[in-house]
C-alpha cells in the first residue's frame, strides 16, 4: 500500500527532473526528506517493480523512427504465452500485450512496432508472423499523434505543504 | 542533427539514469567526458525536442491504477473534435489517429474501474462517435521503449 509520503514522492518525481549535478538532492528538498532517504526509497521502488526505469523517452520521429504501427493479432488462447515470449525478443517490438477481444473485434494480441519506414514495419510484422506461426493479423499505422504525455500520478500530492 | 556522441548518450540515458547522488557524473564516466558536457548536451537535446521526458517512469498497475486501451469509430468530419475531447481527460496518456475502421486509439489510466467506466461512457457518447471498444490487458509481455541509435 502506498502511504502519503510515497504518493508525494511519486507525484514530484513525475515532474521535471533537474538537469543539475545533484538532482536527487534538489528533488528530496522539494519532497521534505533527505537525499539519502530518497535514493533508498527509489531503489526500493525499483526492486518492487513500481519504478519501471530511471531514464528517458525520446521523440521517436525526431530520432528517425518515423513509422509506428499497432499490429494486432488473433492468437489461439493456448498459444498466448508462447507468442508473447517469441515476439518480445524482437527489438522493434516495444509493447506486447494480450488483451480481451470483443465480439466485433476479434484481435486478442497487440504489438507496437517502431521502425524507420512503413515498409520496414510491414517486414517486421511478416517476420513476427513467421516466428510465431500466425497468419491472422493486421497493421494499424498511425497517421496523427494527438497526445503523448506521462501520467500525472497523485497530482494533489505535488502541491501545497509537506505531507509527511 | 544528432552527433555520434549524442547517440551514445541517448542510448545510455534511455534506460540507465543512475539512482545515486551524481548520476550525470556517472554517465560521463561511461562516455569518457566530463559531467558538464553530459549536462549541457542533455539540456540541448531536451530543448530541441529529441528527449520527450527524462526522469522516473512508474508502472501504473503497480501503483494501483486501472488502465485500458480503447478505440473509437468516428465519422471523418468529427475526428478533430473527438480527438480534442479525448485529450482533455488527464488520464488519457496516448491518443493516436490510425488507419482502419476504428480510427482513434487511446490509453486511459484511472484510479479505479468506476472512473474508467464513466470516462469511456462519456467518450462513447460524444457527437460523431459511432462505437467504442475497450481492450483491457490480460497479460503484459513487454514494455520497453528503447531506440538503438
Amino acid at each position: 500500500m502506498l502511504d502519503n509520503l510515497d504518493k508525494k514522492i511519486i507525484a514530484i518525481m513525475q515532474g521535471e527532473f533537474p538537469l543539475v549535478a545533484e538532482p536527487y538532492k534538489e528533488l528530496a528538498g522539494k519532497i521534505g526528506i533527505t537525499e539519502q532517504e530518497l535514493l533508498e526509497i527509489l531503489n526500493r521502488y525499483r526492486s518492487s517493480g513500481q519504478l519501471r526505469k530511471m531514464g528517458a523517452v525520446l521523440r521517436h520521429r525526431e530520432v528517425g523512427f518515423a513509422a509506428n504501427a499497432l499490429c494486432v493479432w488473433v492468437v489461439p488462447e493456448q498459444r498466448l504465452a508462447a507468442t508473447g515470449h517469441i515476439m518480445s525478443r524482437f527489438e522493434a517490438v516495444t509493447h506486447c500485450y494480450a488483451r480481451t477481444a470483443q465480439p466485433q473485434w476479434p484481435y486478442n494480441f497487440y504489438t507496437m512496432i517502431h521502425a524507420h519506414t512503413r515498409d520496414e514495419c510491414r517486414r517486421i510484422a511478416e517476420d513476427l508472423a513467421k516466428a510465431a506461426n500466425l497468419e491472422n493479423y493486421t497493421l494499424l499505422f498511425s497517421t496523427r499523434e494527438w497526445k503523448k504525455t506521462s501520467m500525472s500520478y497523485f497530482p494533489e500530492y505535488a502541491k501545497g505543504e509537506n505531507i509527511t | 542533427m544528432l552527433t555520434a556522441f549524442d547517440k551514445n548518450l541517448l542510448n545510455i540515458i534511455q534506460t540507465r539514469l543512475p539512482i545515486e547522488s551524481s548520476p550525470f557524473a556517472r554517465v560521463a564516466e561511461c562516455l569518457n567526458v566530463d559531467e558538464a558536457t553530459v549536462l549541457e548536451r542533455l539540456r540541448w537535446l531536451k530543448d530541441h525536442g529529441y528527449i520527450r521526458r527524462l526522469g522516473a517512469f512508474f508502472d501504473s498497475a503497480c501503483l494501483g491504477y486501472v488502465s485500458t486501451l480503447a478505440a473509437v469509430k468516428v465519422c471523418p468530419t468529427s475526428i478533430e473534435a473527438v480527438a480534442r475531447a479525448i485529450n482533455a481527460y488527464p488520464g488519457v496518456t496516448h491518443n493516436y489517429e490510425r488507419e482502419g475502421e476504428y480510427n482513434i486509439w487511446f490509453t486511459l489510466l484511472t484510479a479505479d474501474q468506476d472512473e474508467q467506466d464513466r470516462t469511456l461512457a462519456a467518450i462513447a457518447g460524444l457527437p460523431g462517435v459511432d462505437s467504442l471498444i475497450s481492450l483491457p490487458a490480460i497479460e503484459k509481455y513487454k514494455v520497453s521503449v528503447e531506440f538503438n541509435l
